[in-house]
């Protein structure tokens, strides 16, 4: 259950100083840092770019391109709802509908105490038993109105 | 002692598999039986996930789909013992559903334990490699050409001649690129590869990697899967403890290592070049052909970009000859593909088999009509830029030219059914929506014809000037696909023409729509 550190410059320096030695390296301290701080802060896009060597237009560039970075905090556990076709066949639209209010958030939310972010996805690859979604890295599918509200009240526990 | 197999594919854990092989376990210990568990990849059949096989004398017995609650009762009524049950499915390799596949490229996904070098030599890994090895590099594109193969991963490429051209640049350092970005809706083949049958990929791209001179690749897993992501790093570990990585693979003298990229959400780094910009660490940006990423491609070089499932295919191409694999298959489509059978079905899951079974046979038969109970009305295949398909077009059979000349095509092979429920122009809506959540940006057509798109058909769902927009429309789709540089946009016209064309009574005055259709 992830509980994510607080942003700290020097602990973001010794992720990124892990990292930057292989080739390409930008994503995967990207991935690195948000995996500790459950989200990318506009301050670590110049400690990126030094380290690289490239420029923070880059770093920024790269950051806001790919949908997986957060550029704020999220809640302590994130669920993503499929979206795509194979769940909109089998009634995953009014599962999505069903979490935004009972979470009381849209898409891309976080919920008032902090406990429960909502994302959208598009497809987890388990479109043979749709629809699915995702607890942090756990993985859920042929879910029902059911089903979903014991992850809604996992998530939130 | 008794050996029992539980799937630890992310399929088959979303539904609880985890749960009942630790039930087993505290089973076992409680009632002090000597039981081995062994966790597998999925056979694919997931409406029997999670699926508890039983090894006997006649074969590995199944019963499914086993809740972690029932696992007591189940063990007392004689399960362990391989005892008929209202669950059981009988031998599983017997079962008609699995038995009547051609399983080539899938040969040991939900049989062997992924985890394992050793049971991956057992059922026949490494010995394409060793065919590889003995063969040398001329004659290993030889066979890949031999077989027909192609591309897996949409575009329909022949791989044989993808790796001639790499393998003719002049020596210098040349890279294995293997794409696991899979962001297709309805597939899940290549997540099923990684999970169930890792070394297979590794020894694909290993045997790609001799034959055109690379000493290193990247497979480039798209983040929504972290159980693939786990299951290759652990798998090349394996692999590289082993020698079959390395300086001298397999005391071949050859040099070959790889490792795993994690991709961050952006369905079109799906596409190569893309895909080769996000891992040297930049924006996921198509870049224009050419230069091929054949010769200039990662890092600026030579590169050979196949999907999952084409690599995977080489190791069994390699052992058993291009010409066995050509002999499966129709036309230009050469061996098989491992269907995907997704969306509302009552059999769910992977079907692999020759070319040229039709599409009403996947879906009514093998995929069993919907779960829903409801009349079948749209199948999109080939993912969110695949087409449409009514019933009246359910005799195409499973072919990359049959289904291009119906304006639709194949992709990386997955199909999605729909029952009548479905509301055709919210589905052509998508996929306007889907083009402009995921467009790199590019190109206009692509970047703002798709939020176009969306606004015209909002206005047709509103009969706002139906038929003035319905023809905005079509200019639209026809300016995205000549304008684009890459199928995200050339394609996503597909699905929004063939809703048009095949279920206009949708776009039409009079359909009312459905209420929870507002989401
Ligand atoms: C928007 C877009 C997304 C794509 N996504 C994938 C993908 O997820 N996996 C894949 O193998 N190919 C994908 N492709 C096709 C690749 O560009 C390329 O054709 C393929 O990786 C070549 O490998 P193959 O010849 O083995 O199929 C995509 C193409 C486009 C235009
Ligand atoms: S068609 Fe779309 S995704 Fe493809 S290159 Fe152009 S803008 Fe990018
Ligand atoms: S479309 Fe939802 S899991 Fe694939």
């Amino acid at each position: 259950m992830p509980k994510y550190e607080t942003w700290a410059p020097e602990r973001a320096s010794e992720i990124i100083a892990q990292h930057q030695d292989q080739k390409g390296a930008t994503l995967p301290i990207l991935h690195a840092l948000q995996e500790v701080f459950g989200y990318v802060p506009l301050a670590a896009e110049p400690l990126i770019a030094d380290a690289l060597n490239i420029t923070r237009a880059e770093v920024h560039g790269c950051v806001t391109f790919y949908h997986d970075f957060r550029r704020e905090p999220p809640g302590r556990r994130t669920l993503k709802i499929c979206l795509a076709e194979s769940c909109q066949a089998s009634g995953g639209r009014a599962l999505a509908k069903r979490a935004k209010e009972k979470l009381g958030v849209e898409m891309g939310g976080t919920t008032a105490d902090a406990r429960v972010t909502l994302e959208p996805v598009y497809c987890l690859g388990l479109c043979h038993s749709s629809p699915a979604a995702m607890l942090d890295k756990d993985v859920y599918a042929a879910l029902d109105a059911e089903r979903l509200d014991e992850l809604l009240k996992e998530a939130q526990s | 002692m008794t050996r029992i197999y539980i799937s630890r594919d992310s399929g088959a854990l979303a539904v609880g598999a985890e749960s009942v092989a630790k039930r087993f376990e505290r089973e076992a210990t409680e009632r002090g039986l000597d039981l081995e568990i062994v966790r597998t990849g999925s056979r694919g059949m997931y409406w029997l996930e999670p699926l508890v096989e039983v090894e006997t004398d006649q074969g590995r017995v199944g019963y499914g789909p086993v809740k972690a609650s029932e696992v007591g009762t189940l063990i007392d009524e004689g399960i362990l013992a391989a005892k008929s049950h209202k669950k059981c499915i009988g031998v599983v390799d017997e079962y008609p559903w699995f038995k009547n596949q051609t399983r080539l490229t899938f040969a040991r996904v939900g049989i062997t334990d992924p985890r394992s070098l050793k049971d991956y030599q057992a059922h026949g890994g490494y010995a394409g490699l060793k065919r590889a090895i003995e063969a040398g590099p001329d004659a290993i594109i030889e066979q890949v050409l031999t077989s027909g193969l192609r591309g897996r991963g949409g575009a329909g490429f022949p791989t044989g001649i993808k790796w001639r051209t790499v393998a003719d640049t002049p020596p210098q350092q040349k890279y294995i690129v293997c794409n696991a970005d899979e962001g297709d809706s309805g597939t899940f083949a290549d997540r099923m590869i990684m999970e169930g049958d890792p070394f297979v990929l590794i020894e694909g791209m290993t045997i790609a990697g001799i034959a055109v001179g690379a000493t290193y690749g990247y497979i480039y897993v798209r983040s929504e899967y972290p159980h693939s992501i786990e299951a290759l790093r652990a798998a090349i570990d394996a692999a590289r403890a082993a020698g079959f990585l390395g300086t001298n693979v397999a005391g071949s003298g050859y040099a070959y290592d790889m490792e795993v990229r994690e991709g961050a959400g952006a369905y079109v780094c799906g596409e190569e070049t893309s895909l080769l910009d996000s891992v040297e660490g930049k924006r996921g940006e198509v870049r224009a052909k050419p230069p091929l990423p054949a010769h200039v491609g990662l890092f600026g070089q030579p590169t050979i970009i196949n999907n999952v499932l084409s690599l995977a295919t080489v190791p069994i191409i390699m052992d058993r000859g291009g010409e066995f694999y050509r002999d499966f298959g129709m036309g230009r489509s050469r061996g098989t593909m491992p269907i995907q059978l997704a969306g509302n079905l009552k059999y769910g899951g992977l079907y692999e088999t020759a070319f040229g079974i039709t599409l009403g046979e996947l879906v009514d038969e093998i995929g069993g009509g919907t779960k829903s109970g409801r009349p079948v009305r749209a199948v999109q295949v080939g993912g969110p830029l695949g087409a449409y398909f009514p019933r009246s077009l359910f005799d195409t059979p499973f072919d990359y030219e049959a289904f291009a000349a119906a304006d639709g095509l194949i992709g990386h092979g997955g199909v999605v059914v729909f029952d009548d429920t479905v509301d055709m122009a919210q589905q052509a809506h998508f996929a306007m929506e889907f083009c402009a959540i995921e467009s790199c940006g590019k190109c206009t057509p692509c970047r703002i014809g798709s939020a176009r798109g969306m606004e015209v058909i909002d206005k047709i769902i509103a009969n706002d000037n139906r038929a003035a927009n319905l023809e905005i429309l079509e200019d639209l789709c026809n300016t995205m696909k000549l304008g684009s540089l890459c199928a995200l946009g050339g394609f996503a016209p597909y699905p929004v023409m063939s809703a048009l064309t095949h279920f206009p009574e949708d776009f039409g005055a009079e359909k009312k729509r459905l209420e929870d259709a507002a989401e």
